[in-house]
C-alpha cells in the first residue's frame, strides 16, 4: 500500500527524486483524517509534519540528512515532546503541556524523523484493550468492532492501517507486544535499560521499556539501533554496548537453538493460534535450526507477581498527581488534603484507582512482607527460569497472545479476565528480557495471530536476526 | 485474609482516593478477588529466595557533583493549576482540618 517496502528504499527514492516526502506526508495525513473513526490519534502535529517534510527533504537532496530521514513516526502520548501536549490519555493531565523531549523521541529528531502525531493508549498505560482511556476506545483496523490490544493500541492501530511508517510505544508487561500481535504489526520490547526511560511518564519503573512498532524488521532495527543507548538523564539506562544491526540483518552464519516452552502451549490457548505457531516452528526445524525442549516451571505464578509488584510501583509513582504542580485540579473549594482526593478521583479513570488501590493495599503496614517481598521472591525465581533456559538455547518461542484480538466491552467488565490476556508477556518485563512480537498468519476470522520470540538480557541482534529470517525466508 | 468495605475504606484515604458508597462494594469485590487469586504465590517455598527488586541487577550509579542547569522556574510553574509569579499555590492548609 506505500509506494516503499522500508525506510532504505523510502530514503534511496526521495534521493533519487522517485518520492516527494511533502506527497508522502499529505498522504499519511490525509489517511489519518479518512481513518479517525479508529480514534488512533490524541493529537495530529500536522503543521510541524508539513514544515519537517520540506526542510528535511532539502537535507536529503543535499546529502546532509540522518538515518531516519523523512521516516514517519507516531509517539506514545505517555513520552513526552517539548510545547506539545501529553496527556497519558487521562483527564488528569488533559492541559498538560510537556516541557522537555524524551530522550528517545530526541534521537529519532535528531537522525531527521518526522512525528506525525500523538496516539492513543490505555491510561497511564494500564490496559490490555486500550478500552481505558479518557479520549474513548482505538478500533483495529482489521475489524473494528474489535480491539486493537493495549495498551500502546492507537500505535500499532496506526501502523497496521498505514497512518504512519513507525510508531513509538511502551511496554511494561506486554503493552507493545499484545497490539503487534493483535494488529498484525511487528513490535519489539527492548531490554530493561537498552533505551533511555527520561521522559516517559512512570507506571512500574522497574518493568518499563520504551520501543517501537513497524511494518517490517529492517524498520524496527534501524529504530532500536537509533533509540538505544546510555543516557545520563536516566540512571538506570545501560552503557552495555550497542550491536549493529541493521548491517547485520542475517542469521545465515548463525545456527540458533530455538526453546519451545511446554509452559506457553498450555489450555487456555487458542487452537489455531497454537497451530500456527506449531507450523512455523516446523518450518524453523526444516530450515535447519535446533528445537529444543526446555521449561519455564515458575510461568504459572507471572500475572500474580506482576500485578503485585507493577501496582505497588504504580501507586507510588501516581502519587505526584496531586493537583498542585501540575494536571488537574477540583473546582470543589477544599482544604489541602481533601483537595488531593477529589482532584485525584475526577482525574483517573476507574482501571488506575483500582490499581492504586490494589498497589497501595499490598505496600500498606501488616502486608508488605506476605505481597510485596513475596512477589519479588518469585520475580527471581522467574528470571532464574530464564537464565537457566539461555544456557541451553538462545531464543525462546512462545505464542504473543492465548487468543486473537476480542469484541470492544467483551472483558472490560472483568479485571482479572483482562489481567490474564498478558499471561505470555508479563514474563519478560519481571525478568527484564527483549521480546519480539511478528505476525505469522491469521484465524479463521482474518485476524492477525502473532509469535513472540525472546532472548537472554541485551541480546536484541539475535531477536531482529531470526525475525528478519522468518519475514524473508519464511513468510516471502 | 478477606477485604473488608472498611479496608478498603482506609486504603482510599492511604491513597488520597474517594470514592461513592456503590463504588466502595465494587471495589471490595474486585480487590478480593484479585488478591485471592495472588494468593497462588503461596504454594511456592520461597525461604531461602531473595527478593529481585530490579530486573539488571548491578551497583549503584554515581556521578559527579556538578551543579548544571535544568528546568527553568517558569518552565516549572507553567502547567500549575494555580501560582503566583514565583510559587505554586495550595488551597489553606492551617485550621482547614
Amino acid at each position: 500500500m506505500l509506494p516503499y517496502s522500508d525506510q532504505k528504499e523510502k530514503l534511496n527514492k526521495i534521493k533519487s527524486g522517485k518520492l516527494s516526502l511533502k506527497e508522502n506526508i499529505e498522504s499519511f495525513l490525509q489517511r489519518i483524517e479518512e481513518n479517525k473513526k479508529l480514534n488512533a490519534f490524541n493529537f495530529v502535529l500536522d503543521n510541524e509534519a508539513k514544515a519537517d517534510a520540506e526542510r528535511i527533504e532539502q537535507k536529503i537532496k543535499a546529502g546532509k540528512a540522518g538515518r531516519l530521514a523523512g521516516m514517519v513516526i507516531a509517539v506514545k502520548d505517555v513520552l513526552s515532546i517539548k510545547d506539545k501536549p501529553t496527556t497519558c490519555s487521562s483527564d488528569i493531565l488533559r492541559s498538560f503541556t510537556s516541557v522537555y523531549t524524551a530522550t528517545a523521541v530526541q534521537k529519532l529528531i535528531d537522525e531527521d524523523a518526522i512525528i506525525i502525531g500523538k496516539t492513543n493508549c490505555d491510561e497511564f498505560a494500564m490496559g490490555s484493550s486500550n478500552e481505558n482511556s479518557a479520549f474513548g476506545p482505538v478500533l483495529n483496523p482489521i475489524d473494528n468492532e474489535r480491539v486493537p490490544g493495549g495498551s500502546s493500541g492507537g500505535s500499532a492501530a496506526a501502523v497496521a492501517a498505514k497512518l504512519c511508517d513507525a510508531a513509538l510505544g511502551s511496554d511494561t508487561g506486554g503493552s507493545i507486544r499484545q497490539p503487534a500481535s493483535f494488529c498484525g504489526v511487528y513490535g519489539l520490547k527492548p531490554t530493561y535499560g537498552r533505551i533511555s526511560r527520561y521522559g516517559l511518564t512512570a507506571f512500574a519503573s522497574s518493568f518499563d521499556t520504551v520501543g517501537a512498532f513497524a511494518n517490517n524488521v529492517y524498520d524496527l532495527s534501524i529504530l532500536t539501533e537509533v533509540m538505544s543507548g546510555k543516557d545520563e538523564k536516566d540512571s538506570t539506562s545501560s552503557d552495555n554496548k550497542i550491536p549493529e544491526i541493521t548491517n547485520n540483518l542475517t542469521a545465515d552464519d548463525r545456527k540458533f537453538r530455538i526453546g519451545i516452552a511446554k509452559e506457553y502451549f498450555g489450555k487456555g490457548l487458542s487452537s489455531e493460534i497454537r497451530e500456527e505457531n506449531k507450523k512455523l516452528i516446523k518450518k524453523l526445524a526444516d530450515s535447519g535450526f535446533e528445537i529444543i525442549d526446555i521449561t519455564l516451571p515458575h510461568s504459572e505464578y507471572t500475572i500474580a507477581a506482576y500485578y503485585i509488584l507493577t501496582t505497588a510501583e504504580a501507586s507510588s509513582n501516581l502519587a505526584r498527581y496531586d493537583g498542585v504542580k501540575y494536571g488537574h485540579r477540583t473546582k470543589e473549594k477544599a482544604p489541602l488534603t481533601e483537595m488531593y482526593k477529589a482532584s485525584r478521583s475526577e482525574g483517573f479513570g476507574s482501571e488506575v484507582k483500582r490499581r492504586i488501590m490494589l498497589g497501595t493495599y499490598v505496600l500498606s503496614h501488616g502486608y508488605y512482607d506476605a505481597y510485596y517481598i513475596k512477589a519479588q521472591k518469585v520475580r527471581r525465581l522467574i528470571k532464574n527460569d530464564f537464565d537457566e533456559a539461555f544456557n541451553k538455547v538462545d531464543i525462546i518461542l512462545t505464542p504473543t497472545t492465548p487468543t486473537t484480538a476480542f469484541k470492544l466491552g467483551e472483558k472490560s467488565s472483568d479485571p482479572l479476565e483482562m489481567y490474564l490476556n498478558d499471561i505470555f508477556t508479563t514474563s519478560a518485563n519481571l525478568a527484564g528480557i527483549p521480546g519480539i512480537s511478528i505476525p505469522i498468519g491469521k484465524d479463521s476470522n482474518g485476524l492477525p495471530i502473532g509469535t513472540q520470540l525472546l532472548a537472554k538480557q541485551f541480546d536484541e541482534l539475535s531477536l531482529l536476526q531470526l525475525s528478519y529470517f522468518i519475514e524473508q525466508k519464511i513468510f516471502t | 485474609m478477606a477485604v473488608t468495605k472498611k479496608d478498603v475504606e482506609y486504603i482510599a484515604e492511604l491513597a488520597r482516593l474517594k470514592f461513592t458508597d456503590e463504588e466502595l462494594e465494587k471495589f471490595t469485590g474486585q480487590l478480593n478477588e484479585i488478591l485471592s487469586y495472588v494468593e497462588k504465590l503461596n504454594e511456592l517455598d520461597t525461604s531461602n529466595v531473595e527478593p529481585l527488586s530490579h530486573p539488571v541487577e548491578g551497583s549503584n550509579v554515581f556521578r559527579e557533583d556538578i551543579v548544571k542547569p535544568s528546568i527553568d522556574r517558569e518552565d516549572a510553574l507553567r502547567n500549575a493549576p494555580d501560582r503566583n509569579e514565583l510559587f505554586f499555590k495550595v488551597p489553606k492548609v492551617i485550621g482547614g482540618e
